[in-house]
């Protein structure tokens, strides 16, 4: 039997197997998605919000192409170099898919030799990371960027920076939000006087990160379990990371003996008072905590670090909650652009980063749990005839409609029911309905109903597009 | 290679292009979708003929095998079948990444947008295809191009008329490709490329010839089509897994070739075109008035007004006032220790300089 088997799949083998067959793979890559209508719209609302604010703020536009050389990228995100992903030498450059829209920002700096720039840039990134560990994450999604390069007056940009991620957070009513704020030097300062070796800066730095997902106990045995740190060290740590507030804290760690004596923490603190009288000034400290937690994982950070965190999901019913961590981080990175320069000329930037993602996620729960409809057109009248054969009539009159830029739609149906016709502005949200029928036509005028309320108004021809216009208040 | 990094004023440009195609997409009823760049490899192997090898393909990491998507039709394919969508009308815009031999004067680089608009599903003949061709028709005219036609032919009339020329049926494709080309290349030379290099009888070609030539020439030199489409019945069935076939029809606009042609009148009529929206910029004639500055911006932004400020905290009159000039803010908000005390700011048109 074994060697009949054999035989077979070795006649199988040889037909070849997919001759004819139609080879269907119905998925998209694993941690990507496709976007439908419905996301789509809710998308084009988040995007139009922050972008409305980013051009309020006088922020200009620019676009970087999807994938970087190799070398471009290598070196720049530490750890996180594993997750980038790289495109086949097919025998030219060496290319990768950016991970971020900070690195190409500084490539581009660099390359133009920009002094001084205030851009926004909104775009998909792409990370190799795992999908099923780390839930909602994808590796592909969507960044939105606002930077400002240049040399200027100390944390005037810095607080504009706070200023925007405090608009926008509003402005898409996502509920209570607090702004961390912190600096790279008040960190690298406060580690010194608590006595941790220089080499074990960031290695801490990157255990600390984990305080806002992880409790203090766990967090001080990785220092000292895993990362060799003294207990007295990790403990004197634990004193300040608990540490969160406001002006009062800063002017108290202003006074602190033991991080007064440290240049670099009393630098930080300096910069974080004159960035607190600031933000006082743009009227949003009540949303904003100096909080001494607050790490932030990537390596190129200077200066002022924050993030911000949503502090409540409304919507009880979702199991998981995606949506908690961050909806939006940055910070000051002025030695980045030097990186790139050839002869080191530095560029200080400073900027944020939205979490767009984590907002689709949220807004679309919102919207799932209240029931609200969300239209995927835009679409003002759908143009229906009442009787057969007015195909003909039904094609002129739309093509007038749209040549005033009128929305309009129609059915691709030479003899379509009224009743479907109707029905179709009732699925998609068209709210009128434009009707030619052989009467109409004879006496010049145009049925125009609200599919709403279903009263039907007879209008003459030529003020129809008129008609439409005042009726859905669209110009 | 081949690719480039958008600054400003180009990406402005392009933001009032893509404006337009797609409001005019929307005019007609289209939604949106997206889809990721990267696709499974089988996802767009055997789709795109000879131009396969143009796929950018990523490295083996130990994962699924993946590729840049080479256009928008395969991805929209794609999602009707994964979807069981049977009908809808959608307009997708966005980059697409093919590893072309860049000649970056033609226009024709690595990484470039493509504006797709489809109308996906069984409907009565010919309606949806007019109206595709009706939207080519209003967005070349928005844009204000010129002068401008769409060619039209058919699928089967081209087979039709290389059947009663004697082509056999299995050299259809071969001499479509060959047809192609005249709209790059003088008929002689199509003629003996078909009887030269692709087998055809010279007296086959000859009567090719007498229906090719039957059509108009007008083109805008040096840059070929600014769209293109057509309809498309089988594509959907390759993905179904039962063949469940979906009619197709849609059109492709040249984004890129017309972002050239923009960018070229933009640079000879030497107009200006604003990078920001800003409305007014906020201005402190003496010193130690930042925290006025700070007070007034806040508000301003608080109430939805585009504006800016100067990150200095003492800067110059004069220097602000040219930033103005310099970007095209059109007004200057500026409050000075006078102003301050009487409660009032002084109101500055950029471009008259009269101040209220």
């Amino acid at each position: 039997i074994a060697k009949e088997v054999a035989k077979l799949l070795e006649m199988k083998a040889q037909l070849g197997g997919d001759e004819g067959k139609p080879k269907f793979v119905l998925k998209t890559p694993k941690g990507t998605r496709d976007y439908g209508p419905k996301q789509m719209a809710i998308r084009e609302r988040v995007f139009s919000a922050i972008i409305s604010c980013f051009k309020r703020h006088g922020a200009e536009v620019i676009d970087t192409p999807v994938f970087e050389l190799k070398e471009t990228l290598t070196g720049k995100y530490g750890e996180d170099s594993k997750l980038i992903y790289d495109l086949k030498d097919q025998g030219g450059e060496l290319l990768s898919l950016r991970y971020d829209l900070t690195v190409p920002f500084a490539r581009y700096l660099a390359m133009n030799k920009i002094t001084n720039i205030k851009r926004y840039h909104i775009a998909k990134v792409y990370r190799r990371d795992n999908p099923a560990m780390t839930r909602g994450r994808y590796r592909e999604f969507y960044q939105c960027d606002f930077d400002i390069a240049g040399q200027f007056d100390p944390m005037i940009p810095d607080a504009e920076c706070l200023k925007i991620v405090h608009e926008i957070l509003s402005d898409l009513q996502l509920g209570d939000f607090v702004i961390k704020v912190n600096d790279r030097r008040i960190l690298d300062g406060m580690f010194a006087v608590c006595g941790v070796p220089d080499s074990k800066f960031r290695t801490i730095c990157s255990s600390v990160d984990k305080l806002d997902k992880v409790p203090w106990e766990e967090v001080r045995s990785e220092m000292v379990g895993e990362k060799g740190l003294s207990p007295e060290a990790a403990d004197r740590i634990g004193e300040y990371v608990q540490l969160h507030g406001g002006l009062d804290l800063i002017e108290r760690l202003l006074q602190d003996a033991k991080l007064s004596q440290n240049k670099l923490a009393k630098e930080g603190l300096g910069d974080m008072k004159l960035l607190f009288e600031y933000l006082t000034l743009f009227g949003i400290t009540g949303k904003i905590s100096f909080d001494l937690s607050l790490a932030r994982g990537l390596d190129y950070y200077t200066g002022v670090i924050f993030e911000a965190v949503l502090l409540q999901q409304e919507n009880e019913h979702v199991e998981e909650l995606v949506g908690v961590g961050s909806v939006a981080g940055g910070g000051r990175y002025d030695g980045l652009v030097g990186m790139f320069d050839p002869k080191g000329r530095k560029v200080p930037c400073v900027g944020v980063s939205i979490g767009i993602e984590r907002i689709f996620s949220i807004l679309e729960q919102k919207l799932e749990a209240s029931e609200e409809k969300i239209r995927t057109t835009e679409t003002q009248v759908l143009v229906a005839s009442a009787q057969k054969k007015l195909l003909e009539e039904r094609l002129k009159l739309i093509s007038e409609l749209w040549d005033a830029g009128i929305k309009a739609e129609m059915l691709y149906k030479k003899n379509p029911k009224l009743l479907n016709q109707l029905q179709y502005c009732e699925d998609t949200g068209i709210p009128l309905v434009a009707i030619v029928g052989e009467q109409e036509l004879k006496d010049g005028v145009v049925k125009l109903r609200i599919v709403a309320t279903r009263e039907e108004v007879n209008i003459r021809r030529e003020s129809l597009v008129e008609e439409i216009r005042t009726r859905t208040s669209q110009p | 290679q081949g690719t480039r990094d958008h600054p400003p004023a180009q990406a402005a440009l392009r933001e009032r292009l893509l404006s337009t195609v797609v409001s005019c997409f929307k005019r007609h009823g289209a939604a949106a979708i997206d889809t990721p760049v990267l696709e499974l490899r089988e996802t767009l192997m055997g789709k795109y003929g000879e131009d396969t090898k143009l796929i950018y393909e990523l490295q083996d990491q130990g994962g699924e095998l993946l590729a840049l998507r080479y256009d928008l039709t395969v991805p929209f394919a794609r999602y009707l079948a994964m979807n069981k969508v049977n009908n809808m009308k959608r307009y997708h815009v966005a980059k697409v990444y093919r590893r072309d031999n860049p000649a970056t004067t033609r226009g024709r680089y690595r990484e470039f947008y493509q504006c797709d608009f489809d109308i996906a599903g069984q409907f009565d003949p010919m309606i949806p295809d007019a109206e595709c061709l009706k939207i080519v028709h209003e967005i070349l005219s928005d844009l204000q191009l010129g002068d401008f036609v769409i060619k039209v032919n058919d699928r089967r009339i081209l087979n039709g008329v290389f059947a009663v020329c004697g082509v056999p049926e299995s050299k259809f494709i071969t001499a479509c490709s060959t047809v192609d080309k005249l709209d790059k290349v003088p008929w002689e030379e199509v003629k003996s490329e078909m009887v030269g290099e692709k087998g055809l009888s010279p007296e086959a070609a000859d009567r090719i010839g007498e229906y090719v030539q039957l059509h108009g020439e007008h083109e805008l030199v040096g840059v070929g089509s600014v769209a293109g489409g057509g309809r498309y019945d089988g594509l959907v069935g390759m993905f179904d897994p039962k063949g469940r076939k979906v009619p197709c029809v849609g059109v492709s606009i040249g984004i890129e070739r017309i972002f050239s042609i923009l960018e070229q009148r933009l640079k000879a009529s030497g107009e200006k075109l604003r990078t920001t929206e800003t409305q007014v910029l906020v201005v402190t004639p003496q010193k130690h008035l930042l925290a006025a500055r700070l007070k007034l911006i806040s508000k301003l932004w608080d109430a939805g007004i585009k504006a800016e400020m100067l990150y200095k905290k003492d800067p110059k009159l004069l220097k602000q006032l040219q930033y103005c000039e310099d970007t095209g803010i059109p007004l200057a908000a500026i409050v000075g220790e006078q102003e301050l005390a009487d409660g009032v700011v002084k109101l500055r048109d950029v471009s008259t300089r009269e101040e209220v």
